[in-house]
């Protein structure tokens, strides 16, 4: 363990100070009366704080346990929880750092691994368990003490709210990894855990008698498109207040009966998880507003900021990326490095030297985000063009204005972002004459088979990538491209995973980087050998942003 | 009944207010018990004036003021809006962004015009007592599901004047439900879907809903007496096509033969229900059953709603004994019990009734010597001498329903109050707990 960082602005702060103080910091907001009833105390982070430099700790902190037996089974009754209740206890300094990060590796795993694999398969399921297991969090019940996982998952998740909860972007991230985490855990929660899971974390779930199914067997088997059958005996009923069903009853996919929705297991999920999440995202920001007193103590801002920004690169922002790409370059990257959809655009433009609309936005600005200056794009698109015998003074009048306007030097000068994978799948379906959109969304799947053999995909993958976009996955399709495409490139495995770890789809997922562009423009810059990406900053988790550019790259540690 | 002049509203109006309308129950429902502070002054009401002038945020201190301010304006229509996070006529005072509506009955709207494709007697804003029928099943088909599927108890109906009906629910934990529920619940309720453009409007899946079920019980009910008596809509081959749109076309030839063949709507329908409920062997994945048969009396019977008056929780809507300014009918409550009975030509209008104070005003004021006292006590119980008496009463046990309701709320609260007191009396005579309970 390292013990001296930059801290922010380049201060250093000698890692004894650090180690030896445990601060008292205490902030907890009580939101207004609000109509919803009562009031919550968001967010309680106490650190105790001991003085003087007696403190003895090494590697990893033993806290005096202050719980014992039952007591600590009792504080923590399941392997999963709701994180109702903040933390209320002393840790140390480096204990917060350590818990924030091993969380922050985990979230980031489940992130991936959602990318690289369907969700709830078992590839998925297993891979995921290993994650948690190996970073010592909690997920299911075992005979072993289950105390200390516990007690990290509830801390560290407190601990990454505080991180978390500054920005829109971030806590959209934030919260979409929470989901998938609970929902795994859920997944595999021994059926008659359930009920004592749910009241213990007071929702009014309960699951209705033998009785009780009986009497409406026939209504809830003809209500419930989940269930396969005539089987409702193996099946918990849950019985819940039909406001809280709004997904199921307004489908009409549930059983209604005097203001109560009977709900079976499968559907259950689904409620519990968007109760999930409005508590968290109310929570967020709720901790938001009560930020500055947080940040307000100096040994803390750093860690926080830290946290928040260790995978967000400075290097992504479109203006560090302008001027690092030529013009002459970029046939050969749109075979070797773009993502299909933009491969396919430039090769149209190539052969037809024009693009309709709605193929110069999306293929325009990816152009940008990949580091096209302003002059290099106009230059770019006018030589195109004119060689499609299009007139110069035309093209100066009728596209140059709009290619200004989406570099920002226009009308209401708004600097366009790149369009994220989402965007392009679910807006604006190309139609004859367009080479816009995901061609694994919207190419047909004879057309896009041919498409991968002529990118030289083995069969095998092809197939891979075919059974995904059958399934919907057209992102999980594209990384399985980026996959095959680059594998040849990347012995290291563990740097394939890094790869992995970013690709076009990473946008979707994470909070700062939207963009094809500017995941695509690591790569491009990876290629050319060009300093490892923040990815690695992320891995190692306690580097300054700075200082690792600057040592020219660091090992994964 | 006296033939309605709509020029003479002026002068009708400023009788109804001063005589007829109920200002002490309608200020009973809109107080619901006094039990939240402000809950009526913060209610939106809007006023539409002669010549068409619309003032909104308009509201009142207690019943009194209402009664003063309704009486000098004469409103032409009474909208009633949300309640409020402040009074809503001194909503500009109020920090921008911090007058926001907060609670407001869930209110359905269901409108004649809205069947136009399906009924054969009228057309746009008339109705007849032919098609009225429609609404009868809206009302039972949709009341049934709030009361039964959802549980709402409080649900008042009430004839809108002209054209259709208005339901207001008025369950206190309904009035707090957000706009997001507001608008799954109407989704829940609908099944005809699809503009003028869409011939098959309705399209059930194998698995039918228990709410679909018994909407269909009910349709069941009246479809033989209003559509193929009533509308007739299999008299001829311009009627039956339009049915023959919803139905596959393989179906077509042997029912237009068939069709032929019979004299009645009724032999018609009854030959259709058994051609439709045959498997289809030529057309794949088509379910064999009475599904068919099903949709199109759904397209014909189900009711339509419209989202847009439901969902918003700051919607204004029509108030219960409003006058309607063209057709002069006084929107009354519908009885539930005799909701078959309703008869919209029946109800009265505000001329009729300003017709029969007169007429028992003058007879009685004969008889009394003091015409202020005769003024106040008659002021009291006017509206009990017209047609108009009937349906107070039904909003008056309206209004006991409701207030039995307040009542077994507070004693529940009151009784959970009292245990919890004990609970914690208990608790505290305990010898000392361990340590870490306090934590």
């Amino acid at each position: 363990m390292r013990t001296t960082r930059a801290g922010v602005g380049g201060r250093k702060v000698s890692g004894r100070d650090l180690r030896a103080s445990r601060f008292r910091f205490r902030f907890y907001k009580k939101s207004p009366a609000t109509r919803e009833g009562g009031c919550q105390t968001l967010c309680v982070v106490e650190f105790a704080v001991v003085a003087g430099n007696k403190m003895e700790f090494s590697g990893v902190k033993r806290r005096k346990p202050w719980l014992i037996g039952d007591q600590r089974k009792a504080s923590y009754p399941h392997s999963l929880q709701f994180y109702l209740q903040p933390p209320s206890e002393n840790i140390s300094l480096i204990e917060f750092e350590n818990l924030a990060i091993d969380r922050l590796k985990l979230l980031k795993s489940v992130e991936n691994l959602g990318v690289s694999y369907v969700k709830g398969t078992e590839l998925y399921q297993s891979k995921l368990e290993a994650e948690i297991r190996r970073l010592k969090f909690s997920y299911r019940e075992s005979l072993e003490d289950e105390y200390e996982p516990r007690r990290k998952d509830h801390i560290s998740h407190f601990i990454l709210r505080l991180a978390y909860c500054q920005s829109e972007d971030l806590r959209r991230w934030f919260i979409q990894q929470e989901m998938d985490l609970l929902r795994f855990r859920f997944s595999i929660l021994p059926k008659d855990k359930i009920q004592s899971f749910l009241q213990d974390s007071h929702l009014h779930f309960e699951a209705i008698s033998e009785e009780e199914k009986n009497l409406r067997e026939q209504e809830i088997i003809a209500s419930s498109t989940s269930l396969g059958g005539p089987k409702l005996e193996l099946e918990y009923v849950y019985k819940i207040p039909f406001a809280d069903a709004l997904d199921l009853f307004r489908g009409r996919k549930v059983y209604l009966e005097n203001g109560f929705a009977y709900v079976p297991l499968k559907d259950i999920v689904a409620i519990i998880l968007n109760e999930f999440r409005a508590k968290l995202s109310k929570a967020l920001a709720l901790t938001a507003r009560s930020l500055p007193a947080v940040q307000s103590d100096e040994r803390l801002q750093p860690l926080l900021n830290h946290l928040s920004h260790s995978y967000i690169g400075q290097d992504y922002s479109i203006q560090g990326n302008a001027g690092k790409i030529s013009l002459d370059q970029i046939d050969s990257l749109s075979t070797k490095s773009f993502p299909p959809c933009m491969r396919q655009l430039h090769k149209a433009l190539r052969e037809n030297h024009h693009l309709r609309h709605g193929g110069r936005m999306q293929y325009g600005l990816f152009l940008k985000g990949i580091g096209l200056t302003l002059e290099q794009a106009l230059q770019f698109w006018k030589q195109e063009f004119i060689k499609g015998k299009m007139d110069p003074d035309k093209f100066d009048k009728g596209y140059s204005y709009n290619i200004r306007h989406s570099f920002g030097k226009e009308g209401k000068r708004t600097d366009y972002t790149p369009f994220s994978c989402l965007k392009i799948i679910l807006t604006n379906p190309p139609s004859q004459g367009d080479y816009h959109g995901c061609p694994f969304r919207h190419s047909d799947p004879e057309l896009l088979k041919q498409k991968l053999q002529s990118y030289k995909i083995t069969p095998g993958g092809i197939s891979q990538i075919l059974d995904l976009v059958k399934g919907t996955h057209y992102q999980v399709a594209c990384q399985k491209y980026f996959e095959m495409t680059h594998n040849s490139r990347d012995p290291d495995l563990d740097n394939r995973r890094l790869l992995t770890a970013c690709p076009v789809l990473g946008m979707y997922a994470l909070p700062t980087m939207p963009t094809v562009g500017t995941i695509f423009k690591d790569i491009v810059l990876r290629e050319q050998c060009v300093v490892e990406t923040a990815w690695m900053v992320y891995m190692t988790g306690r580097r300054d942003l700075e200082s690792s550019l600057e040592d020219g790259g660091t090992e994964a540690s | 009944m006296e033939p309605f002049d709509p020029a003479e509203l002026p002068e009708l109006l400023k009788l109804y207010y001063r005589r007829l309308f109920p200002y002490a129950q309608y200020y009973r429902w809109l107080n619901y018990g006094g039990v939240v502070k402000n809950y009526f002054q913060h209610r939106e009401f809007s006023f539409t004036l002669k010549d068409d002038i619309y003032i909104r945020y308009q509201s009142f201190n207690n019943q009194s003021d209402l009664e003063k301010e309704m009486q000098k304006m004469n409103p032409y229509k009474i909208d009633i809006g949300a309640v409020y996070s402040h009074r809503p006529n001194q909503h500009n005072t109020v920090k921008l962004g911090a007058f926001q509506a907060q609670e407001k009955e869930l209110v359905f709207d269901i409108d004649m015009t809205d069947y136009d494709d399906v009924r054969r007697c009228c057309s746009s804003a008339d109705i007849c007592s032919k098609c009225w029928t429609l609404m009868t099943m809206a009302i039972r088909i949709i009341d049934r599901a709030l009361k039964e599927d959802f549980g709402f108890k409080h649900r008042l109906w009430v004839y809108s004047g002209r054209r259709g009906v208005h339901c207001w629910v008025c369950d206190e934990s309904v009035r707090k439900l957000s706009s997001a529920v507001r608008s799954g619940i109407v989704e829940y309720l609908s099944l005809v879907k699809g503009g003028q453009d869409v011939k098959k409007k309705v399209h059930l899946s194998e698995n039918v809903h228990p709410f679909v079920r018994k909407s269909i019980s009910i349709i069941k009910k009246y479809f033989e007496g209003y559509a193929l008596v009533g509308q007739d809509i299999l008299e001829n081959k311009e009627s039956w096509d339009k049915i023959l749109a919803l139905v596959p076309e393989t179906m077509h030839n042997d029912l237009q033969q068939n069709f032929q063949k019979h004299h009645s709507s009724l032999q018609r329908w009854e030959y259709l229900k058994k051609a439709a409920s045959q498997c289809p062997s030529n057309i794949k994945n088509e379910k064999c059953g009475p599904w068919l048969e099903w949709e199109i009396m759904l397209q014909y019977c189900f009711p339509r709603l419209d989202i847009n008056v439901s969902k918003g929780i700051n919607h204004l809507l029509k108030s219960p004994f409003s006058v309607h300014p063209k057709t002069g009918r006084i929107s009354v409550p519908i009885d539930l019990q005799k909701v078959d009975q309703f008869d919209p030509f029946a109800v009265p209008t505000i001329s009729s009734i300003c017709h029969e104070l007169d007429a028992i005003f003058t007879s009685e004021a004969e008889k009394e010597e003091n015409q202020a006292e005769s003024d106040i006590k008659h002021r009291t119980r006017d509206y009990k001498k017209t047609s108009l008496a009937p349906y107070v009463k039904v909003f008056e046990q309206f209004l006991e329903n409701l207030d039995k309701s307040r009542k077994g709320e507070l004693l529940k609260k009151s009784g959970t109050m009292r245990e919890t007191k004990m609970n914690y009396t208990k608790m505290n005579s305990l010898p000392c707990l361990p340590a870490y309970w306090k934590y």
